[in-house]
This record gives C-alpha cells, sequence and structure tokens, in this order.
C-alpha cells in the first residue's frame, strides 16, 4: 500500500508527517532547520526521498538544504543566486525604480523527470535552475530581461516568484506566476517567456486589462492538460483553456473570490479547491468559519467543505502554498493555517481533521504519495 | 600563523554542524577580513551567511564584537585586536536583536 508523506513549512522551521494510505494514524517529525523560516519543501517526482527545502532568515539569508533519505538528514547545499549581468531596476510600490536585489526563494520545483534538476522562484522575481541537485544555481535570465521587467512592482508579500509549473509531458513549457507582475510562459525551456495574462482584469490598475501588473495569488495545473490553467488572484478565480491567452472568471458562488491556493483534484481535471479569504484587507474566512470551497466544474459552481473545519471564531488565513494534494484515490487534502495547524481530508474534502495543531504559522504544505 | 577563535549565533552552529566557537587559523597580520575568509575556507555552508556572497561586509543583522567594542562599522582590512590574535578571547559573530 502507497504511503503518504506531507512536507510542511513554517516560520520557525520544518516538519515532515508520515502515514500509510488509510491516513488515519501520523507520524510527526521536527522541526528541521529550528527558527529558520522554511518558505518551502518539495519532493522530486522521480525520487521521492529528494527532499529540497528553503530556510532563511534575515540574519543569514538563504540556505538550500537538501535530502536524499526523505527528510531524515539534511545536507546545506548551494545558496548563491547571483542575477546574470547589470540586474537593474524594476518599479517599487510608489512608481519609482528600485534595484533589483535577491532576498530568498519562495518556491522549489523539481523537474519532473529528474530529481537532480530543480527550479528556484526568488524574490526578487526571477527564476533560478540547478542541474547538480542544487549545488549551483543559474539564472534563467530571460525572463527577468522581459521587455515588461522594468515595469513589475511588488505586492504586499515583496516581488516574490511563488509559482513554478512544468508541463510533465513537454518540460520545455512552464508557467510562472510573480505578485504582482503576472503570468509568464516559456515554451522553448526559458529561453523566451510570452505574457498570459489576456483577458485577466484588476480594478486596482490604472488600466484594469494591462498585460501587467496583476497580482496573482497562485495557478494550478493538471499534469495531463497544460493548456489548461486555474488561478486563484488578488481578487477573482479564473481559469484559461488556451495556456493563458484567454482567462474567463469562474468565482461563480463564492462567497468571496479574494483567497491565496487552488489546486487541482489528481484524478479529476476539472475538479479544483479554493479557500475563501474575506477581503484583501481581512487576511481571514468570511464570518469566522474556514470552508474550503469545491467545484467539480471547472469552477462556476462551487461547494463548501465544512466538515471538521471550525466553523467559528476562526481568523486565520491559508497562505498561497499551504494547500495541497496528495494521489491517492480518494484523494487526500492538506491545509496548513496561520496559526499553525494542519488540517487533513482523506475523502476529497468532504471531512477534515486536524493531524497537527500549534505548530508556528504555516507558510507552505506539500504532500508526496510514495509507492 | 596564528590561531583565533571565532564565536558564531546559534543559527549558524547548527547550520555548520559546530559548536559556539570555533578555531581558524591566519597570518600573523590578520584583518577582520581573513578571519572571515579563513571560516568561509573551514566551513565552506557559512558563505553568504555572514556577509553575502562576493562581498567585503558583513550582512546587515549580522554585527561582530571583541574586546568589548563594536567592530561592525570597522573597515574589512582593520587588524585583529589584540586579545583576539593571542587568543585570549574570541571575535565574536552576533545576530542583531531583531525579528520575532
Amino acid at each position: 500500500m502507497s504511503r503518504v508523506r506531507v512536507l510542511v513549512g513554517t516560520k520557525k522551521g520544518a516538519f515532515i508527517l508520515t502515514s500509510d494510505g488509510a491516513r488515519r494514524q501520523w507520524r510527526i517529525e521536527g522541526p528541521h532547520f529550528g527558527g529558520w523560516v522554511v518558505m518551502h519543501v518539495q519532493g522530486a517526482a522521480t525520487n521521492p526521498d529528494r527532499l529540497y527545502a528553503a530556510p532563511w532568515t534575515d540574519w543569514h539569508g538563504q540556505v538550500v538544504q537538501r535530502s536524499d533519505d526523505g527528510g531524515r538528514t539534511w545536507e546545506p547545499v548551494g545558496n548563491e543566486f547571483a542575477y546574470v549581468g547589470e540586474p537593474g531596476t524594476h518599479q517599487w510600490y510608489d512608481g519609482t525604480p528600485h534595484p533589483w536585489d535577491f532576498k530568498r526563494v519562495w518556491h522549489l520545483q523539481p523537474s519532473p523527470s529528474d530529481a537532480d534538476t530543480v527550479f528556484a522562484g526568488v524574490e526578487d522575481a526571477a527564476l533560478f535552475r540547478s542541474t547538480d541537485g542544487g549545488r549551483t544555481w543559474n539564472e534563467v535570465e530571460a525572463l527577468r530581461q522581459h521587455s515588461t521587467g522594468r515595469t513589475w512592482q511588488p505586492g504586499a508579500g515583496g516581488m516574490c516568484l511563488h509559482t513554478i509549473l512544468i508541463d510533465p509531458g513537454d518540460e520545455d513549457r512552464m508557467y510562472v506566476a510573480i505578485s504582482a507582475a503576472g503570468v509568464f510562459r516559456t515554451d522553448d525551456g526559458g529561453a523566451s517567456w510570452a505574457v498570459a495574462t489576456g483577458g485577466l482584469r484588476s480594478e486596482f490598475l490604472p488600466e484594469p486589462e494591462a498585460p501587467v501588473g496583476h497580482c496573482i495569488h497562485k495557478l494550478a495545473m493538471h499534469p495531463s492538460r497544460s493548456d489548461t490553467v486555474f488561478m486563484q488572484k488578488h481578487w477573482d478565480v479564473c481559469r484559461s483553456d488556451d495556456a493563458g491567452a484567454n482567462w474567463t472568471e469562474v468565482s461563480g458562488n463564492l462567497p468571496s473570490d479574494f483567497g491565496f491556493p487552488i489546486v487541482v483534484h489528481p484524478q479529476e481535471p476539472e475538479t479544483i479547491y479554493v479557500v475563501p479569504i474575506l477581503s484583501d484587507s481581512e487576511h481571514y474566512p468570511p464570518e469566522g468559519k474556514l470552508q474550503v470551497y469545491r467545484s467539480r466544474t471547472g469552477g462556476g459552481e462551487w461547494e463548501a467543505l465544512t466538515r471538521g473545519l471550525p466553523q467559528g471564531d476562526c481568523f486565520q488565513n491559508v497562505l498561497r502554498d499551504a494547500l495541497t494534494v496528495d494521489a491517492m484515490d480518494p484523494c487526500g487534502l492538506y491545509m496548513g493555517t496561520t496559526g499553525g495547524t494542519l488540517f487533513a481530508s482523506a475523502d476529497e474534502g468532504d471531512s477534515w481533521r486536524p493531524i497537527a495543531e500549534h505548530l508556528p504559522r504555516i507558510l507552505s504544505v506539500e504532500a508526496q504519495t510514495i509507492p | 600563523m596564528i590561531t583565533v577563535r571565532v564565536e558564531l549565533p546559534a543559527h549558524l552552529q547548527r547550520l555548520a554542524g559546530v559548536s559556539r566557537e570555533v578555531s581558524v587559523t591566519v597570518g600573523d597580520h590578520a584583518t577582520l577580513a581573513d578571519v572571515l575568509d579563513a571560516l568561509e575556507a573551514e566551513h565552506p555552508v557559512l558563505k553568504g551567511t555572514v556577509r553575502e556572497h562576493g562581498a567585503e561586509g558583513r550582512r546587515a543583522y549580522v554585527r561582530l564584537f571583541a574586546e568589548g567594542h563594536d567592530l561592525s562599522h570597522d573597515p574589512p582590512d582593520t587588524p585583529l585586536p589584540g586579545r583576539v590574535m593571542t587568543g585570549e578571547e574570541p571575535l565574536r559573530v552576533v545576530g542583531a536583536i531583531a525579528g520575532g
């Protein structure tokens, strides 16, 4: 029977939970890198015992840690993220030019076919690639050098590249999302990038339908359908069925279309999940009720999933990388809150229960299904 | 050559897998930068964590102290204080009181 391993990044270290396929009993290990801010921990598809983690602190900057035994032991690898050439400036919050400056890694995404190839999305927004298991990092510079790069502005959390989607059928195709620049797609392995925000509308922009400036919170894609991408935007849940050329809003009957994460069911490409949050100025659930919403129609029609989740006086947020699915059937979901609770569902979201409580603020959650 | 002591903050002790103090060997007329060079050579995992990659200066939230003095703003080519030279006390690498 398959096993499941859940990788949790928190404000004060990483935690790893493991269970058999029934997903009833969980064993928790950690903290790893205690005291470090662990933005993300991610496993390699081709070798689930190969894990990458991205701890940092304000004091000591970025470190990348690698494990080859499923997180029991870790080895620091390369932490030099140097922009290619003279990086120049992007725009600051007030529209003035601001020097490009590496701050931290937000997201790590190993290649679907090679555990030693891994991408890092960083702040200030750029994409880096390692082909030696994280020992050395090289910028995929065509992204940052895109003709619009000088106009990119940070979102409230910083100018972060937080989403990297790789098409497992054609790894030359990737999507990245940057807050608050937008979505970019490459079909040639990163040599060139196209803006992929057609049809998006953001009312806070001077030009609401401008190609660049949208605050994308998260993208999700089913691995079998790389033309279809789902988006949780600063406001609006959207989908595109033509690789980002045109987006349509599918917020439908959601109680709020503001939120951070979005994920796709592993077996059903039209089943998606979001976590509505009250507003951009009130980062907590509507009415103090933590509810996951599921659409089995690819958006538009949504049902609230509430069983086992706090339905009163809950004012915790779920950050953009803190909701994920495993690959079991029925699939499991895992959701970490800013209050340090990790909720799990073993029945596609129908019911939930906490499998870890009182952790530090949860920044990211990933699930590995291990044969 | 002389051996000098360097005291590290908790995060870096754990990262490098060392105890609170490490020793490094430097030339007889060593500077602050020489000690940090030697520290990074002995413990490559500390590259980028005390000084930025490719920079001589300390990271903004890292401070350097010895003999009761704050050396954080001294140039990298500042000679080591005498009691650090003689091994009577360590060069202290300290994380600023910041964060939460």
